[in-house]
């Protein structure tokens, strides 16, 4: 992590950048905080048990302090002290505990941070390959924007799509300094993330994997058709794609949110046959719409 | 021959009919119908080494677990971390099923009825299609009670990380599952005697695990024929730097390295050469062109002076610097120390330091010296390996590559119009020389 994303102030709260509390001195006279009273510190309901849930699958509550941790930041953007006492009085567990553990791992908060993260890998394999300047690119490009994050961060993992980025989760690469406009447009637009560069997309390198043909460059982004195969029965897919073998799951509350839009994806894919260039407005149309 | 790659881009594969219409979870069915004795036995016989990093014998570890009725757990280490290596994302994103299949035999092996899996939590992709492959596998019934119709019971937990690279370190993810910051412990006890929870704890990679089926379908014997005598079977590879097509490989060990960074992974760009590159991540010291012969197998390595750690080659041609890439190692380790022993937590910041003096102009060649002796005075001394994973690549960047950085020394401290030499006050003398540059 470097520091440069996390120390922006973020003037999108009502009384500045500055949350009262975090950048004061600890008062020593003070006591130290305890176990908040669950009957004092009321927590949105969905936020409780989730928490209660995830302590339920481990021997010890303690172990559910990560992922606690990981549902109050989803629900309040980070981890803030409101936050922080919340998940402390469920799990019955000091705020000071959970803060030592909130600080400890790079993607938690402990500062407000816009809600959008954009990760840039600047390791090593990355870096050989320009990443370096990419980040300096999307620095730039997102410079005053306040709902994106731009933070650099060490090895995500995906050496074979260098240089990329994790933008909320999903891995993009390979990347050039074009795409740090583009990813910004994406964000903005509500649209998936420079599609044609996701990592799901992406086939295996290793030449004796696939029977067939191995085609090793990212798919296209005109002429490519992004269908994900999810869901797929025992026959597979009959046609030849730019390679996604993995189904995403919903949960139910993500399929309420978005339903799946099959009869525009027919039509789509009609109008794939007839026309690639109206297929693609198409597509993006259609994901609009399921949105 | 394929193993674990066999056919991975399968659409669908990640669902349970698919992976069962190719086969999937016969292999528990088989080891189910031998004793956990037998399957150990067919572990052992295979010889199967640890592909996390430290290629310990797999077989070896299950047999140190005390045998008994306490609680055990197996953890299934999935935090893959380390600089260059991205073998498990791969598998566990194409083939969940193969790794559940691999931790419920390995449980049975060893008489474990609670298991986790310790993913990174950068992996959210991953973690979705796994949480939903075990799902599947609970209410197929391959997990829970009395499995098929055995005695084994088991239960399997995934259970996502927050980003720390210490926490692929064994007993720092221990910390990490309880709950804690992930901060290593003293070993011994080793994790096998006292570990999560304070029970014994088999704790093994992704793709370790990922073998398991591979070998129970095979017979122990039969999959120690692949690879070379004492590394054996098939690993994963993953190539990434300067090479036309980064991937994963799903080499026999015991391959010359020059066919896999060359053959498979299509060699450095037109008209550029292979400065050196790292055989098995950015812990393990670096090689150089001229090593290009030897074996990819886990003692060759060693006799090499380097190692096969996690199996993530990174290649570096020569329009790079040394430098910089000796600054992003040191830059890694500094950020990734957890700060609990000394060596470790001052040993990177003040290497990155000086390696950031060179950059500054303010270095002399006495500096890499120095640095040389701050690389042995961490190796050994601290509670777990991290310090001396950038203590071995730094190290063996100074040596191998000492008249370039020391020409890189003299040109920064021309570019700086810097002062004489014996203006400079060497490090440590006077703090405010020590370099500006505030670590994070």
């Amino acid at each position: 992590m470097s520091a440069t994303g996390r120390r922006r102030p973020v003037p999108r709260f009502g009384h500045g950048s500055r949350v009262p509390g975090w950048d004061d001195a600890v008062d020593l006279t003070k006591p130290p905080a305890t176990v908040p009273d669950p009957a004092l510190t009321p927590v949105p309901p969905g936020l409780k048990e989730e928490i209660e849930a995830a302590m339920a699958k481990y021997p010890d509550r303690r172990s559910a302090a990560i992922p606690a941790l990981h549902a109050a930041q989803e629900v309040y953007g980070w981890c803030s002290p409101e936050a922080i006492d919340q998940v402390a009085s469920v799990m019955q567990l000091t705020p000071a505990y959970l803060t030592s553990v909130a600080t400890f791992y790079d993607m938690f908060s402990t500062v407000p941070k816009p809600r959008n993260d954009v990760y840039v890998c600047t390791n090593i394999s990355c870096s050989l390959l320009g990443a370096d300047e990419f980040f300096e690119a999307m620095l730039a490009a997102a410079e005053g924007d306040l709902d994106v994050n731009v933070q650099s961060f060490e090895c995500l993992g995906a050496c074979d799509i260098a240089p990329m980025a994790s933008v909320n989760g999903e891995y993009v690469g390979p990347l050039d300094v074009d795409d740090a406009e583009r990813i910004l447009e994406d964000l903005h637009g509500g649209r998936p993330v420079l599609e044609h560069k996701q990592l799901r997309y992406r086939r295996s390198a290793d030449p004796g994997v696939p029977e067939e043909e191995t085609d090793f460059s990212s798919p296209d982004r005109e002429t490519t058709e992004m269908t994900d195969t999810a869901g797929l029965g025992p026959e597979g897919d009959t046609e030849d794609r730019p390679g996604p073998t993995a189904a995403i799951e919903m949960t139910t509350a993500q399929l309420e949110e978005h339903p799946e839009p099959e009869k525009a994806t027919d039509e789509e894919e009609h109008a794939a046959t007839q026309d690639p260039g109206e297929a693609e407005g198409g597509s993006s149309r259609a994901m609009e719409e399921g949105q | 021959m394929k193993l674990l790659l066999d056919r991975i881009d399968e659409p669908g594969l990640n669902t349970l009919p698919v992976y069962e219409r190719r086969g999937g979870y016969q292999s528990l069915r088989k080891a189910l119908d031998m004793t956990p004795e037998e399957v150990l036995s067919n572990i052992m016989d295979a010889g199967v080494r640890g592909r996390g990093g430290a290629g310990f014998p797999m077989g070896r570890k299950i047999s140190f677990l005390p045998h008994g009725d306490m609680d055990k757990y197996l953890v299934c280490n999935a935090d893959e971390s380390e600089p260059g290596t991205f073998k498990d994302r791969e598998i566990m994103q194409k083939n969940p099923h193969m790794l559940i299949e691999g931790i419920v035999i390995a449980s049975y092996a060893a008489g474990i009825s609670r298991t986790f899996i310790y993913i990174r939590g950068e992996y959210a992709m991953q973690a979705d299609i796994l949480e939903a492959a075990i799902a599947e596998a609970e209410a197929a019934g391959y997990i829970g009670e009395r499995i098929l119709g055995s005695d084994h019971t088991m239960s399997l937990v995934l259970h996502r990380g927050a980003g720390a690279y210490i926490c692929g370190e064994e007993t720092g993810l221990l910390d990490s599952l309880e709950g804690k910051r992930g901060n290593p412990r003293l070993k011994p006890p080793f994790p096998a005697i006292e570990g999560l929870y304070h029970g014994p704890t088999l704790i093994n990679n992704v793709e370790t695990l990922a073998t398991v089926p591979a070998i129970i379908r095979m017979g122990g014997k039969e999959y120690a024929e692949l690879g070379t005598e004492t590394s054996t079977g098939t690993k994963v590879v993953s190539v990434s730097g300067d090479v036309q097509r980064p991937g994963n490989y799903e080499i026999e060990l015991g391959i010359p390295s020059r066919e896999l960074i060359y053959g498979l992974a299509g060699g450095p760009f037109p008209g550029r050469e292979i400065k050196f590159w790292f055989p098995g991540g950015s812990s393990s010291p670096v090689l150089t062109k001229d090593d290009l012969d030897i074996p990819y197998d886990f003692d060759s390595m060693a006799k090499a002076g380097s190692m096969l750690g996690s199996g993530a080659v990174i290649v570096i041609d020569d329009t790079h610097r040394v430098l910089d890439v000796a600054l992003k190692v040191a830059k890694f380790y500094a950020h990734e120390s957890c700060g609990k022993c000394v060596p470790c937590r001052e040993g990177t910041n003040w290497t990155l330091k000086m390696l950031q003096r060179i950059e500054s102009g303010e270095a002399t060649p006495m500096d890499l010296d120095i640095m040389a002796s701050v690389q042995e005075q961490i190796i050994g001394n601290c509670l777990c390996v991290l310090g001396d994973a950038m203590a071995m690549p730094i190290g063996s960047m100074v040596e191998k590559f000492r008249s370039e950085l020391e020409a890189e020394i003299e040109a920064a401290r021309e570019r700086a119009e810097g002062a004489e030499l014996d203006d400079v006050i060497p490090i440590g003398v006077a703090d405010e020389h020590a370099g500006p540059f505030p670590v994070h």
